[in-house]
């Protein structure tokens, strides 16, 4: 082929220049990375890819969340910051357990907004006619609070 | 075969079937309306005096002439047909179903708050205070909350919400049944008399009802004063608004 031979450097030098930069994504699909379940009986816990098993399927495991091993898609899951930094390729449960508990995950995942956010959704689901009612009552009380401080402050600043 | 029976078959032809003769065995020539309309009940009240059915005994003890024949002899009215039917006619079966009570949702018990879907009082939470022996649940705002007074309401039309009312001393009295439910007939006015304002006396709610009432509620009221929020939820009414999901809210 003449026509790419008579280039082969300048090609060359785009590819380097191209691997060199920086990546846009943070959060990578591979072996120790931190998954939330977003589907099945699972759904809304945490997980493990222990393997990937191929382009729309990685084994996961959640053996402190009690998360059974399965092949799962990754269009159910969803990818977390967090890894489990050198877990090696097809971990047995414990040393999954053993590394997910020694890396303090779960307390920073409960200390995450996403996960706060997930829980307030939940309590909000779950709430009775009761509880909405009293949440309609407190929001028009905070409303008054806010309503005359607002006219007080206008009329101080007038 | 019993010899009652074919007389009592021509009683039935006669008094009911009249109008509308047979076609075949139990199906009459008339349907049920076209019978209500030929008999004209519309037209007037019957003003026919039942007479009170004097009994009629059975048996007759009659003096009997003889040495021989016992003096006395108890002898039936009636007497027994000699003849026997040559058909056999069958007698449709008694049913002896009855219907049970009806048998509340788990989620209704003593002191739930229920919403009630229809009605007068539709939108209104509501306490409930029992089953009645008619199935239906007895309600009761409390009065003073919301105005819904001691009330049947039939357990179809009700949201069940896991709201209760500590109410596990309340006794309903036994006047509060299905009885006290049912309306008093009053006289009707005739026309004539209406148009000249005549007989417009004001109904006036019972006193009873009334002190009945307020013995219900009070231990309810002061049971719902004991939750914050309670009493203002019993006041308010509910309803859907926009972006509700009923399918996937939770009462």
């Amino acid at each position: 082929m003449p026509g790419v031979s008579t280039q082969p450097s300048i090609q060359k030098q785009e590819v380097v220049a191209m691997s060199q930069q920086p990546s846009t994504f943070k959060r990578f699909v591979e072996v120790g990375r931190v998954v939330l379940v977003n589907d099945g009986p699972s759904a809304g816990k945490l997980a493990v890819i222990v393997e990937i098993i191929d382009h729309n399927r990685a084994l996961i495991e959640g053996p402190a969340t009690s998360v059974p091993r399965q092949a799962f898609p990754y269009r159910h899951l969803i990818l977390t910051p967090y890894t489990l930094a050198k877990l090696p390729r097809a971990a047995g449960s414990g040393a999954v357990k053993k590394a997910f508990e020694k890396s303090g995950v779960s307390e920073k995942w409960e200390a995450s907004a996403w996960a706060k956010k997930l829980a307030a959704r939940q309590v909000r689901k779950n709430s009775t006619d009761f509880d909405r009612f009293q949440v309609m009552v407190a929001k028009k009380q905070r409303r008054d609070v806010v309503r005359k401080a607002h006219f007080k402050e206008r009329k101080a600043s007038a | 075969m019993n010899s009652s029976a074919p007389g009592l078959l021509s009683t039935v032809n006669i008094t009911k079937m009249a109008r509308s003769a047979p076609i075949s065995r139990n199906v009459g020539r008339l349907s049920r309306s076209q019978v209500a309309a030929k008999r004209g009940l519309f037209k007037g009240k019957k003003t026919a005096k039942v007479s009170p059915k004097a009994e009629v005994a059975t048996t007759v003890e009659k003096q009997i002439g003889g040495k021989a024949n016992g003096e006395k002899r108890v002898i039936p009215t009636q007497k027994a047909s000699k003849f026997y039917p040559t058909e056999d006619v069958r007698v449709p079966k008694v049913s002896r179903k009855q219907a049970g009570k009806t048998k509340l949702r788990a989620s209704i018990t003593p002191g739930t708050v229920l919403i009630l879907l229809a009605g007068r009082f539709a939108g209104r939470r509501v306490v409930f205070l029992k089953q009645l022996d008619s199935g239906l649940l007895l309600v009761t705002g409390p009065f003073k909350l919301n105005g819904v007074p001691l009330r049947r309401v039939s357990q179809a039309y009700v949201i069940a919400t896991s709201t209760k009312v500590e109410i596990a001393d309340v006794k309903v009295p036994e006047t509060v049944n299905d009885a006290y439910f049912v309306k008093s007939k009053a006289a009707k006015a005739t026309k004539e008399g209406e148009f000249f304002g005549e007989g417009a006396e004001k109904k006036t709610f019972p006193e009873e009802k009334k002190s009945e009432q307020k013995a219900v509620d009070a231990p309810v009221l002061a049971a719902v004063k004991k939750v914050d929020n309670l009493s203002k939820y019993l006041k308010a009414s509910w309803g859907l608004s926009k972006g509700d999901r009923f399918h996937e809210l939770k009462f």
